[in-house]
């Protein structure tokens, strides 16, 4: 038999129809991961042509892009904390999962959180499934060794209606990590360097696979911050080979499979790695041994340099605009540059690990007045054992606030952004022009690198803080 | 959805690389529960200034931009967020092709299925767009191109599938619910 990759080894094992010339394979979807920004309009069309949801068994759904993350147990508290609109879109959530049957993790609900951060730790995310949601973030399932990606709301309608999707075949990338991490280099900083390599364009087509020892030195957690940011490299999915870290991870979650289940889901999931030999269309060699942490200066992910080189300069209009619109000079590091705002939280870095990451730098010092820092656990669960380990009263002792669960300042929906002409340092995944709010400027980085701008008020390289 | 077979239009150039779906439409206009009235948010950011009144430098708010239903935008356009907010946006707006050199997987997929229809051309292509703007064009989903004022004929690839359901006003569902038997076999085989 010839050898497959990992890819197409969980493609091939869900074509429910091939593709052809004339039309598109018709993909089946394990689980679909529902929130309430990109459902709505697909709900109404399930209604307009009077349809069922075809498997609510095989959706998870949430509220996170526009929930506040002032605490919210109620209706009548969200009256009170949350822009109207947003409201609105909230409680249509609730009305549309209750009319269809599908089980929501919503207010006052302890597993609610950010969609890619409740899957796995829910023990939904499983190696092998095909997952979609209506968020490009998606790619985080990947870690698992899943074929995750996200998808527009037509298609949140078609697999709510038949649990399946017409996909044409993408092409396979492999990016191969090898070296060890130095001190304060992080899996962010990992992810920022590939973006920085193939550009913000670089894996458009393809589902990208992470392999070498970089990776599998990965824990889980970092491993999903990985995959999250394959779509900043334009890359629908990003995938890593399941292995020990993986089962370890799993084993006893909520959803995970038990007992004789387990030992049989193990003996499948051992075989997906992708085979000696395997081919890929297109592969990129990167050595993360001498990596430096890395922030963004420009107004996409793929404007990334590592903190103690300077702003490189560039004739180019969209280049000379992104500096424009950052405020940022050509030809000098951002290190010393002063900051208004650091945001610690979203799908990339909202979990445990980053947290305890940036309580490691907080701890025992203090945020300056003129720094607002906004520290967001991606789930309930992750703020649950987070504030039982003390890393709550880490932040606050800083003078940082600590928030309800939710996808917060990275989306800027529902009252946390940063407000015009601020510079942000944060820990989520796009730096585009008004992300974070409206005249908003961003810098991306890791958890620690964001902590170490937080107590010092400037871009600092969080190695210098180290103990 | 309304068959379409080709598109003639004067275009909007926006030769700007790597256009976002933040840009398109930015995220604060996603609390709608609805597909329409996106268009008054189209580029909002680019379009009006911090107290909404319109930026005259911007292409969109040219007279000559009036009506114009093709736009080309740089390099990678549609990257990011995979909201068909975006495609619903410039499709309200008036919209109904895009060309660029490269379209982003996520935006060129929700497009297909509003009637927007990407449009990749090579780069001698793109850069005599960007130097003609304003130029009458053709999008003509029959023999798959795009032809210039002068003639010339390019053609671009496009989906048969997705072609077919453009050109026949169909919906991508109905095929879909179709295979509701293959789909019902799969889950028994799966189970």
């Amino acid at each position: 038999m010839t050898a497959r990759s990992l890819f197409e080894k969980v493609w091939d094992a869900h074509v429910v129809a091939p593709e052809s010339v004339d039309r598109p394979a018709i993909l089946y979807v394990d689980l679909h991961l529902v929130h309430e920004v990109t459902s709505p309009q697909a709900f109404d069309m399930l209604r307009d042509k009077g349809l069922k949801v075809r498997r609510p068994d095989l959706c998870l759904a949430t509220l996170d892009h526009s929930i506040p993350t002032v605490p919210v147990m109620s209706l009548k508290d969200l009256e009170i904390v949350s822009e109207p609109a947003a409201a609105r879109q909230l409680i249509k959530m609730e009305e549309n999962c209750a009319e269809f049957g599908i089980e929501l993790h919503g207010f006052a609900s302890d597993r609610r959180g950010i969609v890619h951060v409740i899957g796995p730790e829910l023990g939904a995310t499983q190696p092998g499934k095909t997952i979609v949601c209506g968020d490009s973030h998606t790619s985080t399932h990947g870690a698992f060794g899943a074929l995750a990606f996200g998808i527009g709301t037509t298609e949140v309608g078609h697999a709510l209606a038949t649990q399946c999707l017409l996909q044409r075949r993408p092409r396979t990338l492999a990016i191969n990590l090898e070296g060890t991490l130095g001190p304060g280099v992080t899996a962010k900083d990992i992810i920022l360097r590939i973006i920085g390599a193939i550009g913000v364009g670089g894996g458009t087509g393809h589902a990208i696979e992470y392999r070498g020892s970089a990776i599998a030195g990965l824990s889980m957690e970092e491993r999903m911050t990985v995959c999250n940011m394959s779509i900043e490299a334009g890359a629908r999915a990003g995938m890593i080979a399941p292995d020990d870290t993986t089962w370890e991870y799993l084993a006893g979650r909520p959803l995970a499979p038990r007992g004789q289940d387990w030992d049989q889901a193990l003996a499948h999931w051992r075989k997906l790695p992708s085979d000696a030999g395997a081919q890929y269309d297109k592969s990129v060699d990167i050595d993360v041994s001498e990596l430096a942490p890395m922030v963004t200066f420009g107004t996409n992910p793929g404007m990334v340099i590592p903190i103690d080189d300077a702003v490189p300069e560039q004739d180019d209009p969209a280049f000379r605009k992104a500096l424009a619109y950052m405020q940022i000079e050509a030809g000098k590091p951002l290190s010393g540059q002063p900051v208004n705002v650091v945001f610690i939280g979203s799908c990339t870095n909202g979990r445990l690990s980053d947290i305890r990451q940036a309580a490691s730098v907080l701890e025992g010092r203090r945020v300056p007045d003129n720094v607002r820092l906004l520290v967001v656990p991606g789930s309930e669960r992750v703020k649950r054992d987070a504030e039982a380990e003390g890393l709550h009263e880490i932040v606050l002792a800083a003078g940082g606030e600590w928030r309800e669960a939710g996808c917060s300042m990275c989306i800027a929906m529902n009252g946390d952004r940063v407000t015009r002409g601020q510079l942000a340092v944060s820990t989520s995944n796009r730096n585009f022009e008004g992300r974070q709010g409206s005249g908003a400027r961003t810098i991306l980085a890791s958890p620690l690198t964001a902590a170490a701008a937080a107590v010092t008020g400037v871009v600092t390289d969080p190695r210098t803080l180290l103990s | 959805m309304e068959a379409i077979a080709r598109i003639s239009s004067r275009t909007v150039v926006l030769p700007i690389e790597d256009i976002d779906t933040d840009q398109i439409i930015p995220a604060r206009f996603l609390t709608t529960t609805t597909k329409q009235g996106l268009g008054d948010h189209l580029f909002a950011d680019w379009r009006y200034d911090a107290d909404g009144r319109q930026r005259t430098d911007f292409v969109l708010n040219r007279p000559e931009s009036e009506g114009a239903a093709i736009l080309v935008g740089g390099h990678n356009f549609g990257c990011g967020s995979s909201r068909e907010h975006a495609p619903w946006a410039l499709v309200d707006y008036g919209f109904r092709a895009v060309i660029s050199t490269e379209i982003a997987d996520i935006f060129r997929n929700n497009s297909l299925k509003n009637g927007l229809i990407p449009v990749i051309v090579d780069a001698p292509t793109h850069e005599w767009l960007v130097e003609n703007p304003g130029a009458e064009v053709t999008v003509d989903l029959e023999s798959r191109s795009l032809m210039l004022p002068d003639g010339r004929s390019v053609a671009f690839p496009i989906d048969g599938f997705s072609r077919y359901c453009l050109m026949n006003g169909l919906d991508e569902l109905g095929f879909l619910l179709e295979n509701a038997s293959a789909i019902r076999e799969f889950e028994l085989r799966a189970s």
